[in-house]
């Protein structure tokens, strides 16, 4: 019996009952994606590699952690010497944290650099920056796990951020640490959100914004729609199957991170205690409040804006208004850029510099998130944060002073 | 001119240095996981000295016998003085509560101390308890000012008094440094012995904050190697695969 893939035996079988080969084609085969994707291409399979990683040693660390303030730092430990292999898929998911941060941040940066977020593709860059969102909201919650010193406080400053929200804010953080202070019900209602809640919503997410992308299909380093030329059997001429061109692609980029990886996870865990705070191996203690305290490096930038920000009328609530603004602007990126031309390679001078001072100021922000504040650092904070903001204001009226240069019909080599 | 240069070099390097809290330069750990004699020094200084008040709640003795080349008979005859059994932790016999009683807070259990403090840190703490008379066991430490530990170590380092030296900072106020020691009481090890007594035990305790330390660097290599020659297949893959893509 012939189906409307043409195909027979066993595979027949399924695909009269299941669109098997269909979706092969359609996401796999048939996909044409972009001939010319560069370097900055590889780090969208990447994240999927590392939340696979995730997800996996996650499963197996939940094997012997255990959820509760009493024992949680000593089941770390447990695993760490006692569980066979523990060390290791303990080190995978804590390098694992970083690494997502890490491929995530220069994924954005490539969206970035060739208006990847630019009509017809807005959606695909919003579900991305829920994506983004709902990341934080799990490595954050992960962080509070290990029961050490910094997760315990680093929880509690952020969770205390609610309660500078007038008339309710005092309640909700209550209510969402289940307490007066953090405490084992924290732990445990974090635990629940860590290993089952917010993973369940990454992976919704992450299929939505791949089939998201497939429907359009991909940007590239040209800007250039390659459905708009097509060769008389239809295919885009600039296009080439996604399998196996870039599987056996995107391998190599798996190998490569892999190297990296596996260099910091046996040789390099605790990444000079960026990756690993050296204050997170003293147990959590409530009526000790350690000297500093710092975010892990991935939520510096943001915690720096927060800082940044000085209190006014009587309240803290500007600062807390200020980081979350931050990641609010991301989502209106695609109707506040409004330059016809998506890659920066056609893009003029002004976009670039306007694009560098973003990105230079997110960094010195983020280093400065990680240390004590002193007046100086607060005030180059603000600078840096006015820039930050900055970046989206100048936007929509960037192509009005840019010469932008003739954009190709066909991508360049 | 060039003395004075000198001499105010000198001066600023105590800032430089990877200073502790305190302000007191940290000497750096000789540390060395490989060199088992050291580690076997140092677990018997643990066990004598420290452990007395610190457990190493996490460790087991038999993985520290095994990864430290001793036997486990050895290790039982030798090193436990609590009636354990030889696959227990090393836990210790002090009632926390009384503990925090005694001294004023609970000794910390030391399992991953050279985790969150850093070995060069426990290195200098160990070696810098001087005599002061206005603390409660008359000893005070110059990289934890105001420890709540008396100085267990003393019969063996002997008891030094502190040296300060007068200066003025930045903003032109006097201040005093603690800069140095005087040894005024001998003990029963010579300096240089107890600088290595102390080496020994640091690095003791540098291999129980992480036992697998050596083993994931071996197998590590390993696995770089293994994923470097990956690398040139998938490359050599993806190079076939692409030849006919212009």
């Amino acid at each position: 019996m012939a189906n409307t893939q043409g195909t027979t035996g066993v595979l027949g079988w399924i695909d009269e009952r299941f669109p098997l080969t269909k979706m092969m084609r359609e996401h796999l085969t048939e996909y044409y994606a972009p001939k010319n994707f560069n370097f900055w291409y590889f780090f969208g399979s990447l994240a999927i590699l590392v939340l696979v990683n995730q997800i996996l040693t996650g499963i197996w660390l939940t094997m012997n952690y255990k959820p509760s303030a009493a024992e949680a730092f000593a089941s770390v430990e447990y695993i760490m010497r006692d569980v066979n292999w523990g060390w290791l898929i303990r080190y995978m998911h804590s390098t694992g944290a970083s690494a997502f941060f890490i491929v995530v941040y220069l994924h954005m940066f490539r969206a970035l650099i060739y208006g990847s977020y630019k009509k017809p593709r807005e959606l695909i860059w919003l579900i991305g920056v829920v994506i983004f969102l709902c990341l934080m909201a799990e490595a954050f919650m992960g962080y509070l796990l290990p029961w050490g010193q910094m997760s315990f406080w680093g929880a509690q400053v952020i969770i205390n951020l609610f309660s500078a929200i007038p008339v309710i804010g005092p309640d909700l953080s209550v209510w969402i640490r289940g307490d007066f202070v953090v405490s084992d019900a924290t732990l445990n209602r974090f635990f629940s959100l860590h290993v089952i809640a917010l993973p369940l919503v990454l992976l919704g997410l992450v299929v939505a914004h791949i089939l998201a992308l497939h429907e359009v299909g991909s940007n590239n380093p040209d800007g250039v729609e390659i459905k708009k030329v097509k060769g008389p059997d239809g295919k885009p001429l600039d296009g080439i199957p996604f399998h196996p061109y870039y599987t056996v692609k995107d391998l190599l980029g798996a190998v490569v991170f892999l190297l990296f990886f596996a260099l910091i996870i046996f040789f390099i865990p605790e990444m000079g205690g960026y990756f690993l705070e050296h204050p997170n191996f003293d147990p959590a203690d409530p009526l000790k409040t350690p000297p500093h305290i710092a975010p892990v490096w991935y939520f510096t930038p943001f915690y720096a804006i927060l800082r940044a920000v000085p209190s006014f009328a009587g309240t803290q609530v500007w600062g807390v208004l200020a980081m979350g603004a931050a990641i609010v602007m991301l989502f209106f990126l695609p109707w506040l850029d409004r330059s016809p031309v998506k890659s920066i390679r056609y893009r003029g001078l002004l976009f670039k510099l306007v694009l560098a001072a973003f990105v230079i100021s997110f960094l010195i922000l983020g280093y400065l998130g990680a240390l004590p504040t002193t007046p100086e650092r607060t005030t180059l904070a603000q600078i840096c944060s006015i820039i930050y903001f900055g970046f989206f204001f100048v936007l929509p009226i960037l192509p009005v002073f840019e010469t932008t240069k003739p954009v190709p019909e066909r991508v360049t080599k | 001119m060039k003395k004075i240069i000198v001499a105010l070099a000198f001066l600023a390097l105590p800032g430089l240095s990877f200073a502790s809290a305190a302000g007191y330069p940290l000497m750096k750990a000789p540390i060395d996981l490989h060199n088992q004699a050291s580690l076997q020094k140092g677990a018997k200084l643990f066990v004598n000295y420290c452990m007395g008040c610190h457990s190493l709640e996490y460790q087991r003795y038999n993985r520290m016998a095994r990864d430290i080349g001793l036997t486990d008979e050895e290790v039982r005859n030798n090193l436990i003085f609590t009636g354990a059994k030889v696959g227990d932790t090393m836990k210790n016999a002090m009632p926390k509560a009384a503990a925090k009683q005694w001294f004023g807070v609970t000794p910390p259990d030391l399992t991953v101390i050279a985790r969150s403090r850093g070995v060069d840190y426990l290195y200098t703490y160990l070696q810098t308890f001087y005599k002061d008379p206005t603390r409660p066991f008359g000893v005070n430490n110059a990289v934890f000012p105001n420890a709540g530990m008396p100085h267990v170590l003393w019969q063996l380092q002997g008891m030094q008094e502190p040296v300060f030296t007068q200066h003025e900072d930045a903003a032109g106020t006097e201040v005093k440094t603690l800069t140095g020691f005087k040894l005024t009481q001998p003990g029963s090890m010579s300096p240089p012995e107890f600088k290595e007594a102390m080496a020994d035990l640091t690095n003791f305790l540098a291999y129980v904050g992480e036992p697998i330390k050596l083993e994931r660097q071996r197998i590590g290599i390993w696995v770089l190697l293994f994923l470097a020659l990956a690398t040139v297949v998938f490359y050599l893959l993806k190079k076939e695969y692409w030849k006919d893509v212009h």
